[in-house]
């Protein structure tokens, strides 16, 4: 039979490597059974990972596009399909599709930028991609800046990688902050969007948020009130998806499909948009 | 146009199932009438319009999309696919022809749908003008013309006869391969129908509705009108209407465990159902309110945005007439826009 391609139709990955992070997050690195890349995708963009019987669900490539030997995926267990996962062993296959949505513009509008990011909990995993291309293109961007919080130190994701490689980078400042005091934690105590307006950045940021709604609603109206401009602010969107591909209907807010329009979003672009995310 | 007396239908519809599947409206026996598929002895429906859509044909409510095998740790990814077979919808009404334009914009659109492409590439849609239009019908406010329907093949039945004429390549073919039962016609008897048609048409109740106060770039001014809080109060979430609709195309994706396997398939969802947004941080449409509002806004307001000003709505009038609660989008249209 010769029939056209389907997005639908997975590949079948397999896990090569499996890092603890958190005591509810998990990195697993996936290949191909022959060794590859799956596929090649853009910061910011997602994939489908299954396993037959248990469900599907949407991932966020965690891993920068300049890795060309594998991709990462971090995530957080809280249903059937990350549960799966969670006790799954190096080895093990499952499925996955995509790349779907629309990359962060990190190749013209953030060119030149001077850059902050700031995630909450495991928000960091979409902009960890985003992160590391620009540390991988270092010179074709300005100054990075790096808030990160989560509730404990053992919630902090990448912890090894922010610690070991980020914070060397010559022009990188990593901010890190937690919830609430800790044995062992000499660094800063507070929520993400408080310690962003201590922080008092420069408003010539281009900047890009991820992290539960609630997190991203109190930083986007603190760097408003510092002084930056909607169209500087990048997001993404979550929300409940199927096909990846605009087609069964689920993760609509008004006429935009968060899995082909988005799930980046420029903050005023958001405003567009009826408040149903 | 080609003409045949209705004392012959039998043997065209013979004709045509000799080398392709054949389906047709067929009375039930509660009444209704069905897509069906035709054998020897099937009689056509005469009712004005089937209860199901014929979307199915095209998107049926569940369909195997993939087979997994797994070993071990092993998977194995099993493409099921098959080419879809020839076959022809037979008296298809102008409302649901067009409703086939609404389901094409979102499913051969790249990333190309290859279930639904192969069927609807290997289908011959023969549509039939209305005669007798009811109550429930209002094409006419989305600019569909139940008198000259489109479709590969368009027909008019009168009383005695029925009349065919090709619209597409795929049309001339169909009306080649019944050339030998069929004769050479001018339209007098099917101008004659049409007026009187056309007649009834206007003085239907809601011959008036239009779409004036809907389109792309409505969502600002139509998303806190009160209807919605209102008219959503008794919406059961049943989702009957999102059945019966022609142009409705949510689907959810599921897994089964055939205990030799594990097949993939989807299946016709709705966004009027709870389940259908929640995820693990909460649902982003909590109430009733906003799933109704989605189902409307969407076939009047966000659809039209995404697909130059066409509406996902071909007033088939499926949902007046199913809906348990006797609500439906005409009366939305009617208390938004107004009783103009
Ligand atoms: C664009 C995008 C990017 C994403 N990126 C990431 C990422 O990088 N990392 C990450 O960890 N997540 C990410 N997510 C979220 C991830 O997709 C969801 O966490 C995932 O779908 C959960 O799948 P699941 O099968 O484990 O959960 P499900 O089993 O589908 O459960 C979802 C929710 O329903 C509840 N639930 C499940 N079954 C039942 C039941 N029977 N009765 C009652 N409640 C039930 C669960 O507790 C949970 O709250 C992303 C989502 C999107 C849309
Ligand atoms: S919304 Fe109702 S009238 Fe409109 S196409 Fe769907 S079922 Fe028919
Ligand atoms: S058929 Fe009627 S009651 Fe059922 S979901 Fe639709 S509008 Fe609500
Ligand atoms: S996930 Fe299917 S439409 Fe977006």
């Amino acid at each position: 039979m010769n029939m056209r391609e389907d997005t639908l139709i997975p590949k079948v990955g397999v896990i090569t490597d499996v890092r603890i992070d958190t005591p509810d997050i998990k990195t697993f690195r996936v290949v191909t059974p022959d060794g590859k890349k799956a596929f090649d995708h853009r910061p910011g963009q997602c994939a489908m990972l299954s396993i037959p019987g248990v469900g599907e669900a949407m991932f966020s490539i965690t891993s920068s596009p300049t890795n060309t030997e594998y991709m990462e995926f971090s995530i957080k267990k809280c249903g059937c399909v990350t549960e799966w996962l969670h006790q799954a062993e190096v080895g093990q296959q499952l499925t996955i599709r995509g790349p779907y949505g629309n990359p962060f513009p990190v190749d013209d509008v953030f060119a030149g930028k001077n850059m902050l990011f700031i995630a909450g909990g495991v928000g960091l995993a979409p902009l960890r991609s985003v992160i590391n291309y620009c540390r991988h293109y270092r010179d074709r961007y300005g100054d990075i800046d790096i808030v990160y919080g989560s509730r404990s130190k053992d919630d902090l994701l990448d912890y090894k990688e922010i610690i070991e490689e980020w914070s060397n980078d010559a022009g990188v400042k990593v901010h890190l902050t937690i919830d609430n005091p800790q044995e062992g934690w000499n660094g800063h105590v507070g929520f993400v969007p408080n310690y962003v307006k201590e922080l008092n950045f420069d408003t010539n940021k281009t900047a890009v948020l991820c992290g539960p709604p609630i997190m991203i609603k109190f930083t986007l109206e603190g760097l408003c009130s510092m002084g930056f401009d909607k169209t500087q602010i990048y997001t993404t969107l979550e929300l409940r998806m199927k096909c990846g591909v605009g087609k069964c209907g689920r993760c609509n807010v008004g006429s935009k499909y968060v899995c082909k329009d988005g799930p980046v979003f420029r903050c005023d672009e958001l405003d567009e948009l009826p408040d149903e995310y | 146009m080609r003409k045949l007396s209705l004392e012959n239908i039998n043997k065209l519809f013979a004709a045509v199932a000799e080398d392709k599947t054949l389906y047709l409206p067929v009375d039930q026996s509660d009444g209704s009438a069905k897509y069906s598929k035709w054998a020897e002895g099937t009689v056509w429906s005469n009712a004005l319009n089937t209860v199901r859509s014929p979307k199915d044909l095209f998107f049926p409510q569940t369909e195997d999309l993939m087979e997994f095998k797994t070993e071990g740790k092993n998977i194995e990814v099993i493409d099921i696919r098959k080419e879809s077979e020839d076959f022809v919808i037979f008296g298809v009404r102008a409302c649901d022809v067009k409703s086939f334009e609404v389901l094409d914009r979102v499913f051969l659109s790249e990333p190309v749908d290859s279930y639904y492409a192969s069927r609807r590439e290997h289908a011959v849609i023969v549509s039939l003008a209305c005669s007798r239009p009811s109550e429930t019908c209002f094409c006419t406010t989305f600019g569909i013309d139940a008198i000259n329907p489109e479709g590969d093949v368009s027909a008019w039945k009168t009383a005695t006869d029925i009349y065919f004429k090709a619209n597409t390549e795929k049309g001339e073919e169909f009306l080649a391969s019944i050339e030998a039962l069929t004769e050479e016609s001018d339209d007098t008897a099917v101008n004659e129908q049409k007026a009187k048609t056309a007649d009834i048409m206007k003085k239907l109740p809601l011959a008036d509705l239009t779409t004036d106060s809907f389109g792309g770039g409505k969502t600002e001014e139509l998303w806190n009108n009160p209807v919605w809080d209102e008219f959503s109060q008794t919406c059961l979430g049943c989702g009957t209407c999102t059945f019966v609709c022609p142009t409705c195309q949510c689907y959810d994706i599921k897994d089964f465990d055939t205990g030799n396997g594990v097949i993939r398939y989807r299946c016709w969802d709705s966004c009027m159902y709870s389940e259908f947004t929640r995820m693990a941080h909460g649902n982003n449409r909590l109430t009733q309110k906003e799933r109704f509002r989605q189902r409307f806004m969407h076939k009047l307001v966000y659809y039209p945005e995404n697909n130059g000003g066409l509406f996902s709505c071909v007033g088939c009038g499926r949902c007046l007439s199913k809906c348990p609660i006797s609500m439906n989008i005409a009366k939305v249209m009617r208390k938004i826009g107004g009783d103009k």
